[in-house]
């Protein structure tokens, strides 16, 4: 079959002054109908821009200097924009990896969906509105009517995407660019969307060019691959062969760093808890005047857990399931309601605030955002050696120490002079572990430390982990969406689900032979859960 | 009915607020040296005491300063601003009467700086950094930077002096007493260099916040959703930018109806225009206790009205707004 969208030898070029002068370097891929196409790579691989690159909808400066893209024979490089235009929505449509944010919040979602029909056809308004209904219906969201007039923050992430994926397909465009469509959304929604996306474009016979940084998003709907390193496209192929037999070392090395979903062999873990949570519960109240017309949620309802002295108990569940509240209540950055949260004896949960701070030393959390939890205007050093200044150091030491932790944390120890931008993300989080192990406390609870990095970058910082709660005899609660990270590093596993903990044990138990039905389902919805294997093979095959 | 109910809540948090306001300018104005009997004593060319004590003892003036405080809330209760002494009538009588020119002369000034201030910042927005932005954010900042008396007084020079086009000051030719559409357009001619004077600070303000809000919604992910749908990008701008822009610039109308007010107490003096702000001037060198209170009293209303007006419409602009969450 003749390929529909031909990227023939295409670069982009991208403002002076950055710090490589191309996104895309003489990149070729092509694109046939009724396939789907998974651009895979870490971020700024450029594998992002490929997509703005062919609607053409590049930001400010960004400009394509070579090659030709062809969309059914025609270079889409050399269109006006009023014919490039027609191409965008009816020809070659898009969708985006935040649906909250891609949808406008102002507008209903029957008007945004009816705004394609709108631009590209002369259809009657009752014609667009029955359109509209049919394409929502299409897409499974649960009462078409009701959500048409629904504005997008009455809907759940799911739903949001449902209906961008119901605006891309109103006019049965030849191709689809989804751009990291399921990244934003639980586990189980995502697999419900990959789904959908594989039904229709298998129904309709589109040609889908999938971009994600997720192998596993890969093995479950790619039917060939083509890997992005640094702009260039180092190896392309069929799904099976390249996750099967990667021949590229970057290929084989991000592959590698991707961690497999069967837990490692048990460690041996102490008899003795350092950190008991025994009915821990925490509600919230919206709304209502004086108890009335009020919004009860439990975030955290009854929890009971223990963490054995050196031992990772991971907290997995999906937005909303309550475990970074849990996380909050165990150092007290919220204060649970009942319950007692007892550190080596002492119940935390009933310290006054005074001496709640004190207790600190013996618990530090490391939280999600590298960037944002780092403030701005302070050298990274004196991030690190706060802590300690405020529980009585002097700052000099404190300073020193400081470098100290940047060297344990395989960080340049001179680099504590410079500010948290100038740090890469896998860097940030190093200097996040550094401030929390300021104090060389007992417990480190760790908030989804891994999520907003790169694969690669994730395996070094789960690895240095690992490092660390060996040389420190660290226990650590580890909070995580990511079950094959969790099953990487944790001994233990609670999962949780509408604030209540569902199933809890071994890692290796637990995700071996789940037990309840939400963790059963919650493993199902992994994608690529035969990858692992794959992966194996691959390893082999480097050895 | 949520927004009404939230904006109900809004409009019942304000009371508080407004007796505070009062009690505080009351209890301000004791501070100030002298009262309402010796300003009219010098008016009246001075006078002996027992005169002056008869006038206090008529007006109140006599009684501690909390038992008059007490005397004019309760008299507030009863929805009755009391007597102007100086003028010689009620003070309802007396606001009333200064009250529409001030109200044309705010709704004017808001109409337009809201409306031009729109249209030049989209203008500016579209262009960020080419020829039209540069212009218009060069004449933004002379408008900002100028003071308001001052451009009223240029403007005289210029239009009323010079050119003879637009009457010096004034709410109307009180010459000639026309009646129906030729009054009208005779005030309306009256209050050109007002309102402009008094507008184009707002409007810079508003212009340099529409610009900042249209790039940065500019830079949504929506707007580049709208564009991949094949919008073009006047359709764009249009349909997906402007209403999430104008968002803070609604919030800041509100936050801003009390500064107007203040601000046309300058521009009233400038063009001798018979406004609220003007008399709240003359009531504060005459010591005027009772009309300057029901001034305070009317203009907290005023602001907690176009406040009331705002929250309305900010909710009929964001969907967000009411449902809570």
């Amino acid at each position: 079959m003749s390929p529909i969208l031909v990227l023939d030898d295409v670069s982009v070029k991208l403002p002076a002054g950055g710090d490589r002068s191309h996104a895309m370097e003489k990149v070729s891929l092509a694109l046939a109908a009724n396939e789907i196409l998974c651009v895979v790579g870490e971020s700024g691989s450029g594998k992002s821009m490929t997509a703005n690159a062919i609607m053409r909808l590049l930001p400010g400066g960004v400009t394509i200097d070579g090659g030709r893209i062809l969309f059914e024979g025609r270079d889409l490089c050399g269109l006006g924009e009023a014919e490039m235009r027609k191409v965008r929505g009816a020809g070659i449509a898009m969708i985006f990896q935040e649906p909250m944010t891609a949808l406008n919040p102002l507008r209903s979602i029957g008007d945004q969906i009816g705004e394609m029909f709108e631009l590209h056809t002369e259809l009657s308004a009752a014609e667009i509105k029955a359109r509209t209904l049919a394409l929502l219906e299409e897409v499974r969201i649960p009462d078409p009517a009701l959500a048409f007039k629904a504005y997008p923050h009455e809907l759940s992430g799911g739903q949001r995407q449902r209906a961008m994926i119901a605006m891309a397909l109103a006019l049965d465009p030849k191709v689809l660019i989804a751009d990291e469509p399921t990244t934003a959304l639980d586990v189980t929604t995502q697999a419900q969307i990959l789904k959908l996306i594989r039904d229709l474009q298998r129904r309709k016979g589109t040609a889908v060019l999938f971009i994600t940084h997720d192998f596993g998003v890969v093995a479950e709907i790619a039917d060939r691959v083509a890997v992005m390193s640094k702009g260039h496209v180092v190896e392309q192929g069929a799904t099976q062969a390249v996750l099967g037999n990667p021949q590229h070392a970057y290929t084989r090395q991000l592959i590698a760093a991707v961690p497999p979903l069967k837990a490692p062999p048990p460690r041996a873990l102490s008899s003795e808890p350092i950190m008991t949570i025994a009915h821990v519960s925490k509600t919230y109240r919206t709304g209502g005047f004086l108890g009335r017309g009020q919004r009860v949620t439990h975030a955290v309802k009854d929890v009971s857990l223990v963490l054995p002295k050196g031992a990772t108990l991971g907290i997995v569940g999906e937005s909303g399931s309550g475990k970074s509240t849990l996380a909050r209540c165990l150092v007290r950055l919220i204060d649970p309601e009942s319950g007692e949260i007892r550190l080596n004896g002492i119940d935390l949960a009933k310290l006054s605030r005074e001496e709640m701070r004190s207790a600190t030393r013996d618990i530090q959390m490391v939280f999600q955002d590298p960037f944002a939890s780092l403030n701005p205007r302070r050298k990274a050093g004196e991030a690190v050696a706060q802590g300690l200044i405020v529980h009585g150091m002097a700052r000099p030491e404190a300073l020193a120490r400081a470098k100290e932790l940047f060297g344990l944390v395989g960080l340049d120890p001179a680099s504590t002079e410079r500010y948290p931008h100038e740090f890469s993300g896998g860097q940030r989080q190093r200097i996040g572990l550094a401030r929390a192990l300021a104090l060389e406390p007992a417990v480190l609870v760790a908030d989804e430390p891994v999520s907003a990095l790169d694969v690669s970058v994730q395996a070094q910082v789960l690895k240095l982990l690992a490092e660390l709660r060996e040389r420190l005899g660290l226990s650590i609660v580890f909070i995580t969406h990511d079950l094959r990270v969790a099953a990487q590093v944790c001994d233990l596993v609670a999962v949780m689900k509408s604030g209540e903990v569902v199933e809890s044990g071994p890692i290796g138990a637990v995700f071996g032979e789940p037990q309840h039905a939400y963790t059963q389902a919650l493993l199902a919805s992994i994608p690529g859960r035969e990858f692992g294997k794959g992966q194996r093979l691959a390893e082999e095959a480097t050895a | 009915m949520r927004v009404l109910s939230l904006a109900g809540r809004r409009l019942a948090a304000s009371i508080p607020t407004l007796i505070l306001i009062l009690i505080g300018v009351f209890l301000l104005l004791q501070l100030a040296p002298g009262d309402t009997v010796d300003a009219m004593m010098a008016q009246m060319g001075g006078g002996d005491a027992t005169t002056a004590r008869q006038l206090r003892e008529f007006y109140g003036l006599d009684l501690s300063v909390w038992a008059q405080l007490g005397n004019y809330l309760w008299r507030l209760v009863r929805l009755d601003l009391g007597f102007s002494a100086i003028y010689g009538k009620p003070v309802a009588t007396v606001i009333a009467e200064r009250l529409p020119a001030t109200i044309l002369l705010m709704t004017a000034s808001l109409s337009f700086a809201f409306f031009f201030g729109l249209i030049l910042g989209v203008v500016a927005a579209r262009g960020v950094n080419k020829w039209p932005d540069t212009l218009i954010s060069t004449f933004g900042l002379m408008f900002y930077a100028m003071p308001t008396f001052w451009f009223g007084l240029m403007a005289i020079v210029v239009f009323s002096i010079y050119l003879q086009w637009l009457p010096a000051g004034g709410f109307e030719d009180i010459t000639v007493s026309y009646t129906g559409l030729r009054r009208t357009l005779d005030i309306a001619q009256h209050l050109v260099l007002p309102t402009l004077t008094l507008g184009l600070f707002y409007m810079a303000i508003y212009l340099r916040i529409m610009r900042g809000s249209m790039l940065e919604v500019l830079n949504l992910d929506f707007v580049r959703t709208a564009r991949s749908k094949g919008m073009d990008e006047t359709r764009v701008v249009v349909r997906h930018v402007l209403r999430n822009a104008l968002l803070p610039m609604v919030t800041l109308i509100g936050l801003q109806a009390g500064t107007m007010l203040g601000g046309s107490v300058v521009v009233e003096s400038v063009f001798s225009l018979p406004g609220l702000g003007r008399l709240a001037y003359e009531s504060v060198i005459q010591r005027d206790l009772n009309t300057l209170l029901g001034i305070v009293f009317v203009s907290a209303l005023l602001v907690i009205a176009v406040n009331f007006i705002v929250d309305l419409l900010y909710a009929r602009l964001d969907p967000r707004i009411t449902t809570g969450s």
